[in-house]
């Protein structure tokens, strides 16, 4: 019997006035993926991002998550679902702690403060900001931000988390730190479907890439398959670039 | 928000006591006016602050729901003869509901854009009151004078079962606040107040928790309405229902330390004795001293201290460590 | 019954472009700065106090008092937001909401103490009488106001829109930044924003003195009316705050004229509450 995927989004379309942001998208997820999602500026993986997390909802198409419709559903209920995200430009609670912070995300499925703190404890441990736990969240670096929200969005037990640029702005070893974790988070059994810049993560974490440009979906295939072509290649360089094949 | 250190509980039962004796103390009216005055602020700050301090929804309006409550309670008991103490659950019934209708579709507004709507709003109601010949539009409405006792809610030979009942009240409003901020409502709240983005993606429904806030928020409101009807007897929207009250909320709040459950309340035991005193000092041959001193200190405190007084023994408590 | 209609059409339109004025000045606060001016109103009554003394002691008509309004209430503004409002914009939100409210307050106050709380008039200004035009009055000193706030609107439309300083305010506006990067000092587009907020405001106070009551608590009503302005215009559009603010002078006195005259600016304030749930952006606004 075929396995439910993860997710599956097909034909989603998405028009801001004039600007067609996203066109006739389609792909599918399966459970334990990773599955990266890259293409030049402006290629509509954030509009595709928000689609599918509910805070945009598509003018055509269907949004499906483990089975279920999700299309027009509110972005809460997409996330009680089991559909967890973090933004591009990192947002944390600020006036509370880092453990308050995750605690909240706890309070989804630990209705109590106490089994929600332990909760948030576990998780802490997990992405490995034990340490910091009572630090106020304007006394931490970029990347522990960026862990924060992570871990945040873990304290919600998702099955599938999306990531989006989790990795701008992190330093060599910040980098390295950042795919391991999101190497236990897919042994944890989480789904992880992730937007990237960083096409060394990108090429080192991926199970399969799919590649967006001017909102269309214009390959999708293993990391290999996608950096030699051509199509690929020219979408973020240019028409200019002639490209031989190797 | 942990569980209540054995100083703090201390603390508490020594101000209560101290708060408890006053009256006895203090015989004039004059002074247990003014204690009754910082009960009143000081719970109608706590009620401002569960939406505007821990929400984010900072309500310039605060006045609106008082006015329904008083009004609706002192209605009630002159037309149909209702039990205040049963026109005061009406009333905060009804400042709850129409806190939330009103609120609903300000569900997206936040800031300035919120403050402004809460304006707006109060502002509606008030020429609404103004001008409903049923309540007795600008003229008022004045309560008849029942016999004594508690059950009338009516006292005549002394304040001190004021002083009491809004002493109670106010504790029942900081317990409430209280709980709400140590519970998972608290937490959501707080994240609703940094971001609608960041409270979604942990699975919080918006729309839903502001409403919430709001609804307690404008009941408590509503019951120191009643209180203060039955205290003074006499109501008007021009006295009762103005912006520089609702601004005068928001005030004692950020000076005590919004976010904070006992901040309102430092608040207005701060600026309202400051406020009387100045004013019959200052302010008695109209010349309006007492309110630029107001004006400035409000200033001020925005400039220089806007965490408020709490703020400021956090601070404190920080470099002591 | 359409005489009188028409006189209400007219007295909104009059009263309509004093309140563009104001709101020209309150969005351009507003736009470039993202702060809420509450003492907007008593600016307004500053100016209109500035031209009542000249009057009354040196017997200046006040559409010559203008250029004193206008730089007084200029430095004034720039004072204000060098040294309270530029010190709470990195503050919380609260603080920015609260510190013009206790400029206002103090403002207003200080009027009281320097000046009674009585009622002051302008009886005779230079521009005086009412014409009669067929059955409609029309009040010569509003007309003039009306008439000067609408060049004035003009002048600042021609300011932003043609000049080098203007486009950077507009620019600032639009992207603060992209301003930055583009080499313009921001912090002195904020005071000076500020500052022309506020002699706008402080010359329509010079033109709602020749006829309308002066005293310390006038701004309060029109300072609240200008933030419905702004908001049914857009937030920081300067045609949008023109438009809206003869729609809302006309709502005004039409609303009043077919529902109740005590309900005006209930009306006013359900405008605002109108745009900010169906189309927050206002008309104009981006």
């Amino acid at each position: 019997m075929k396995k439910v995927p993860c997710l599956e989004v097909n034909g989603v379309t998405k028009r801001f006035g004039g600007l067609l942001a996203n066109d006739n998208i389609n792909f599918t997820v399966e459970e334990g993926e990773i599955v990266s999602i890259i293409g030049p500026n402006g290629a509509g993986k954030s509009t595709l991002f928000n689609c599918v997390t509910g805070f945009y909802h598509p003018n055509s198409g269907k949004i499906s998550f483990m089975g279920e419709e999700i299309t027009v559903y509110r972005a809460d209920k997409i996330c009680k679902m089991g559909v967890a995200r973090t933004f591009q430009i990192v947002q944390v609670i600020s006036d509370m702690t880092v453990l308050e912070n995750v605690m909240t995300g706890a309070l989804l499925r630990f209705s109590k403060i106490r089994p929600s703190l332990e909760k948030a404890e576990e998780v802490l441990a997990f992405t490995g900001l034990k340490e910091k736990k009572e630090l106020s969240v304007t006394e931490l670096t970029i990347a522990d931000k960026k862990r924060l929200e992570v871990s945040m969005a873990l304290a919600t037990q998702p099955r599938l988390l999306m990531l989006d640029e989790a990795m701008a702005g992190l330093t060599r070893v910040e980098l390295r730190e950042m795919m391991d974790l999101i190497r236990k988070i897919r042994e944890k059994g989480i789904t992880l479907v992730v937007v990237e810049h960083v096409m060394e993560a990108v090429m080192e974490i991926s199970d399969r890439v799919i590649v967006l440009n001017s909102g269309r979906k214009i390959m999708e295939g293993s990391p290999q398959e996608v950096v030699v072509n051509k199509e690929v290649i020219q979408a973020y360089l240019g028409e200019k670039y002639n490209v031989v094949s190797p | 928000m942990r569980n209540l250190t054995l100083k703090q509980i201390f603390t508490g039962i020594i101000v209560l006591i101290l708060v408890i004796l006053f009256p006895l103390v203090f015989s004039k009216p004059f002074p247990q006016h003014v204690m009754i005055l910082i009960f009143m602020f000081g719970m109608m700050g706590v009620a401002w602050n569960i939406m505007g301090g821990y929400a984010g929804m900072f309500s310039f309006g605060q006045v609106a729901f008082f006015g329904i409550g008083a009004y609706t309670s002192s209605f009630l008991l002159i037309t149909y003869h209702v039990n205040p103490w049963l026109g005061l659950i009406a009333g905060g019934v009804i400042a709850a509901l129409v806190g939330a209708a009103i609120g609903y579709p300000c569900s997206n507004l936040r800031g300035h854009y919120f403050a402004i709507a809460s304006i707006a709003f109060a502002e509606i109601v008030r020429t609404h009151f103004n001008n409903w010949k049923l309540i007795g539009a600008a003229e008022g409405m004045t309560l008849p004078m029942l016999e004594e006792s508690f059950e009338n809610f009516m006292f005549h030979s002394s304040k001190l079962p004021y002083y009491y009942i809004i002493l109670a009240f106010l504790i029942i409003a900081l317990i409430v606040c209280r709980f709400v901020a140590t519970s998972k409502m608290g937490y959501y709240f707080r994240a609703i107040k940094e971001s609608h983005d960041v409270a979604k993606v942990l699975g919080i429904h918006v729309v839903w928790y502001r409403l919430i806030a709001i609804m307690i928020s404008a009941f408590l409101t509503a019951m120191t309405g009643t209180f203060y009807a039955q205290y003074v007897l006499y109501l008007d929207p021009e006295s009762v229902m103005i912006l520089p009250i609702s601004v005068q909320i928001v005030l004692i709040s950020m000076l005590g330390g919004a976010g904070s459950v006992m901040g309102p309340v430092i608040g207005a035991a701060i600026l309202i004795p400051v406020s009387e005193i100045t004013r019959v000092m200052l302010g008695h041959k109209g010349t309006g001293i007492d309110m630029i001193i107001y004006g400035a200190l409000i200033t001020l405190i925005s400039v220089y201290q806007p965490k408020g007084v709490w703020g400021l023994f956090l601070q404190i408590g920080k470099r002591m460590k | 019954m359409t005489d009188q209609l028409v006189q209400q059409v007219v007295n909104g339109l009059l009263i309509g472009f004093i309140y563009s004025l104001i709101a020209i000045g309150l969005t351009l606060i507003w736009g470039v700065m993202n702060i809420v001016n509450f003492a907007h109103g008593d600016f307004l009554m500053l100016g209109m106090f500035t031209s009542f003394w000249l009057y009354t002691l040196y017997g200046l008509d006040p559409l010559f008092s203008i250029p004193i309004c206008t730089a007084l209430l200029f430095i004034l503004g720039l004072l204000i937001y060098r040294f309270i409002v530029s010190k709470v914009m990195k503050g919380p939100m609260l603080a920015q909401l609260v510190v013009t409210f206790g400029v206002s307050i103090f403002l207003a106050n200080l009027a009281v103490f320097l000046w009674t709380p009585d009622f002051r008039l302008i009886d005779k200004p230079l521009l005086h009488g009412t014409w009669d035009i067929g059955s409609i009055k029309l009040s010569v000193p509003k007309f003039v106001a009306t008439i000067g706030s609408f060049i004035i609107s003009l002048f600042v439309f021609l300011f932003l829109k043609k000049t080098k300083t203007g486009k950077a305010i507009l620019a600032t506006e639009m992207d603060r930044e992209a301003a930055l990067l583009m080499g313009i000092n921001t912090e002195w587009i904020n005071s000076l924003s500020f500052a022309i907020g506020s002699a706008l405001v402080g010359i329509a106070g010079a033109f709602l003195s020749t006829y309308y009551y002066i005293h310390p608590q006038v701004g309060g009503t029109f300072g609240l009316i200008a933030f419905c302005v702004v908001a049914l215009g857009g937030f920081g559009s300067i045609e949008g705050a023109f438009i809206a603010g003869i729609i809302v002078g006309l709502a005004q006195t039409l609303g009043g004229f077919f529902i109740d005259p005590a309900y005006k600016f209930a009306i006013v304030f359900l405008i605002y509450l109108i745009t900010v749930w169906i189309r927050p952006q206002g008309l104009l606004g981006w």
